[in-house]
């Protein structure tokens, strides 16, 4: 098996990034619609420096992006990150499908001697 | 197809499967528990599996291997966490070394089987829990899921036999 280093990285970075209901909150919103940090740091209990910390954790795991708009710092969705765990998902569920595909086929057998 | 709902859920790393299986709980169960009914099922068709060993009681070990298309040998083993017989199982599900050892720098994956009795047999929900991305990334890479095209070539081969 050969590992990418920098692959691992950015995947456990995705990942620690998403452990945190906050910042899932976040994707969620500005994969909706891109928002200001002061808007997002509205919707939530704590201080808009803690809002921007969060943001710039998600920023690094390439979650999000960030631009200036004027005074502004605007946070979109990066969907592509989000779309690597989508296919990942994808794949296994197809793992599974062959599965239980299979498992049917095995249930529709006439019960032979080797029944338990 | 069977497969009633599949969830996956990006943000928790957790992909849910419920199927409606045409056979009681009880039947069901076999297919998890007798490792000559799960080998049949569980590698993909150009990796078949091999249980050398499956002790289902809590902290059972199971110990398989599955054989690819050029001979190789991808190891791996499981963990017996909970079991309801015939209701529900949860394992955890990692690889293992040539040796058989557990591979601790390879993932594993939470499962829990559901299997619950409908009018017309079971509905099985099976739920895997993954750790990081990452460990999804290499159960791809450990081409777990090549052989999935070569699946309906399989079913067909059992209708012909049965």
């Amino acid at each position: 098996m050969v590992t990418r280093q920098a692959e691992r990285e950015a995947t456990d970075q995705i990942f620690g990034a998403l452990s945190d209901a906050t910042r899932r909150d976040i994707v969620t919103r500005v994969l909706r619609d891109e928002a200001s940090v002061s808007t997002l740091a509205r919707h939530y209990d704590m201080s808009f420096a803690a809002v921007q910390k969060h943001v710039a954790v998600l920023e690094r795991a390439h979650l999000v992006t960030k631009r200036r708009r004027g005074r502004e710092q605007i946070v979109s969705g990066e969907v592509t990150t989000i779309r690597t765990a989508a296919r990942l998902l994808g794949e296994y569920e197809q793992i599974w499908r062959g599965r239980i595909d299979r498992i049917d086929e095995i249930l529709a057998e006439p019960a032979e001697g080797a029944a338990p | 197809m069977t497969v009633i709902s599949t969830t996956p859920d990006t943000s928790a790393l957790t992909l849910t499967i419920v199927a409606d299986l045409a056979a009681p709980p009880e039947r069901a169960w076999q297919v998890w528990v007798d490792p000559r009914q799960l080998e049949r099922w569980w590698g993909p068709p150009d990796w078949p599996a091999t249980f050398v060993e499956h002790d289902v009681v809590v902290d059972g070990r199971s110990s398989y291997y599955m054989t690819g298309p050029d001979g190789e040998k991808a190891r791996g083993w499981w963990r017996f966490v909970s079991i309801d017989e015939p209701h529900s199982l949860e394992f955890e599900d990692g690889f293992a070394d040539d040796a058989g050892t557990p591979n601790p720098d390879m993932p594993t994956i939470r499962a829990r089987v559901d299997l619950r009795a409908t009018a017309d047999g079971t509905r099985m929900t099976v739920t895997s829990r993954f750790a990081t991305l990452e460990q999804m990334e290499q159960l791809v890479a450990m081409g777990m899921v090549e052989g999935m095209t070569g699946a309906m070539g399989q079913i067909d081969d059992l209708l012909v036999r049965v």
